[in-house]
């Protein structure tokens, strides 16, 4: 059987990816947590005088708390098979992201295994985030220094 | 009133951000990795035009707590250090406004590792 | 390549033993022991899935009545990186041993090297089998473990189970080997991790009609052709490229797999169970005894592997896979 025959048989049986109910469960997740993530800012800002800046730091930290005690107790895994990027994609799942590879770390020791494999996952963001953050700022300085843009 | 619109937003936003990224994952093909790397620079790109901070502004929460808003933070640190020491600013800028979200991350990892084992369990 | 065992080399004993998400597994009642802790009281899960092959080892030799002193040969493999958990526990059984790494497949590989060297009379008693544990592996070439990933319809659940056989000589009260087809690696082109069903069935399709073609035997010389751990959807694959070959319903009865059945319908596990210990542990307690009991008397045992690594994923590359075939009667 040559390869263009198989690849047809396989696509007919392989269910197809439940793109509408993928989305909605993303939809549903991601926008609970961040309305819990409202609650958390208002909170600071109100019982403890935050500004809406720093509001907003305290907030991703706490939220970045709550998902670690989820990881740890194997709770974040449930939620993210069923939400997607609904999970992965809020501070939350990059908490996951870090935790859980330093969790799984502990058998080669702290220094190797927690350090060395923490960010197996999330290096990425971090390293193209500060790139992107890196080249956009100096791009516009040179734009400004040009004199095509202001601050 | 006011503050069920604000979680109605937030909501509404945060969700919107999400299912992008779930569309990058599904139609895309890639893997949660790319699509978080994706998210993080279109983020650091839009605070680069000066839509970002008025999604803030607009969707709260919504707008802060998905990861775009790492992107952000550190591109709007490094513009607000830029403008006040010039490329010096660039580099240092990064880090000051930023990330709480990566520092709790690095804490937060640490401490787990000091608590919890990993399971194995299925669903 | 077929090889026939004129001597008919049998499978004297065997020892299946799985961990705690296992006992949801439809062949439970079949397995010798069940561990409560994914990790057999070590520290690791490496060491865990080392004492869990030293157990299912003990077990065989145990109702052989045997001593490791008597075994001659020992044959298994594992998927961690260079095989340590079996290295380790090769150690503690201090028996000659050959590593062998065919994947999943490797319950059967290793079960025609043993019966090759029963064959050529360099062994009278080899134990041959293979073994898996979820978090070690899940670890390597996945997400860790308590990562939040979205796995599709087609992923399949890496089993902690380990199984083993003694392998000796023709005995006709028992199981035993009369030929076998080593596979050759077939890629189809698939990329994804999460579709190993999709890359080793055409692998499972060549062993299978390159077996059937060389012994001169039809599908229906067979009660049972249980394949590895295509999962269910693999499965159907492996049934609809046969039915494309126009094989007949009754002929598409005789195909099972031991991944697509090992936790039933529970969706929790999505397309079924996988892992070197998945067609072991099966084949080697489950299978065993339906024999012995007269159900089949004539079967094709067929183990699929996916031979890819974590970094030939990251490296774009394709998967191959291989499918390797032991053919056993019972008299």
């Amino acid at each position: 059987m040559d390869p263009q025959e198989y690849q047809q048989i396989e696509q007919q049986i392989t269910p197809p990816t439940p793109y509408l109910k993928n989305a909605l469960k993303a939809f549903l997740v991601g926008g609970i947590i961040c309305a819990i993530g409202q609650a958390i800012t208002f909170l600071y800002i109100i019982f403890f005088d935050f500004t809406d800046i720093t509001a907003g730091n305290a907030t991703v930290a706490t939220m970045v708390f709550i998902s670690m005690i989820l990881t740890g107790l194997g709770l974040y895994r449930k939620l993210g098979a069923f939400a997607g990027a609904g999970s992965a994609v809020p501070v939350t799942g990059f908490g996951n992201a870090v935790v859980s590879a330093a969790i799984e770390g502990k058998t080669e020791g702290f220094v190797l295994g927690v350090g060395g494999n923490m960010f197996k996952l999330a290096g990425s963001v971090i390293l193209f985030g500060v790139g992107s953050a890196f080249f956009i700022a100096l791009i516009k300085l040179i734009l400004v220094s040009m004199g095509v843009l202001e601050w | 009133m006011f503050v069920f619109y604000s979680f109605l937003i937030a909501f509404i936003v945060g969700g919107l951000i999400c299912v992008v990224g779930q569309l990058i994952m599904d139609v895309g093909k890639l893997t949660p990795g790319h699509t978080l790397v994706i998210l993080v620079v279109a983020g650091a790109i839009l605070d680069g035009l000066g839509f970002y901070e008025p999604l803030i502004d607009f969707a709260g929460a919504g707008a802060t707590v998905p990861i775009t808003s790492f992107g952000n933070s550190l591109t709007h640190g490094a513009l607000a250090e830029a403008e006040k020491h010039g490329w010096v600013g660039v580099l240092t800028g990064m880090f000051e406004v930023t990330s709480s979200g990566i520092s709790a991350a690095i804490v937060f990892g640490f401490i787990a590792a000091l608590i919890f084992k990993p399971k194995g369990k299925a669903n | 390549m077929v090889i026939l065992f004129s001597s008919k080399p049998s499978i004297i004993a065997c020892g299946a033993v799985a961990g705690p998400v296992e006992n949801k597994s439809v062949f439970y009642s079949y397995f010798d022991s069940v561990s409560e802790d994914e990790r057999w009281g070590q520290k690791t899960n490496e060491q865990g899935h080392s004492k869990m092959i030293q157990e299912a080892c003990d077990i065989v030799m145990k109702k052989a009545d045997l001593k490791n002193l008597d075994v001659d040969f020992f044959l298994s493999g594992d998927l961690v990186n260079q095989m340590t958990p079996t290295n380790f526990a090769a150690r503690e059984l201090a028996i000659s041993f050959i590593g062998l790494f065919s994947a999943c497949a490797t319950s059967v590989s290793s079960v025609i090297i043993a019966s090759l060297l029963t064959e050529v009379g360099a062994s009278q008693f080899a134990i041959a089998g293979a073994a898996s544990q979820h978090n070690a592996i899940e670890r390597q070439f996945r997400y860790p473990i308590d990562y939040g990933a979205q796995k599709p319809a087609t992923a399949q659940w890496t089993v902690t189970a380990a199984g083993y056989a003694l392998i000796g000589k023709h005995d006709p009260a028992l199981p035993s080997v009369v030929a076998a087809t080593v596979g050759k690696v077939v890629d189809y082109g698939e990329v994804s991790p999460f579709h190993m069903g999709g890359a080793m069935a055409p692998a499972a399709y060549d062993t299978i009609t390159s077996h059937l073609k060389k012994r001169h035997q039809k599908i229906t010389d067979y009660d049972l052709i249980m394949t590895g751990d295509l999962g269910k959807i693999g499965l159907k694959i492996l049934k609809a490229m046969f039915a494309q070959t126009d094989a007949k319903q009754e002929e598409l009865e005789v195909f099972r797999d031991a991944g697509a059945e090992f936790y039933g319908e529970d969706e929790a596990f999505q397309s079924g169970a996988s892992g070197a210990g998945c067609s072991a542990s099966v084949y080697f307690s489950y299978i065993e005894q339906q024999m012995k009991t007269g159900r089949y008397k004539r079967v094709l045992l067929v183990a699929t592997g996916a031979l890819l690594s974590p970094m030939s994923f990251q490296q774009g590359e394709t998967i191959p896979c291989t499918a390797h075939a032991i053919e056993i009667t019972m008299e």
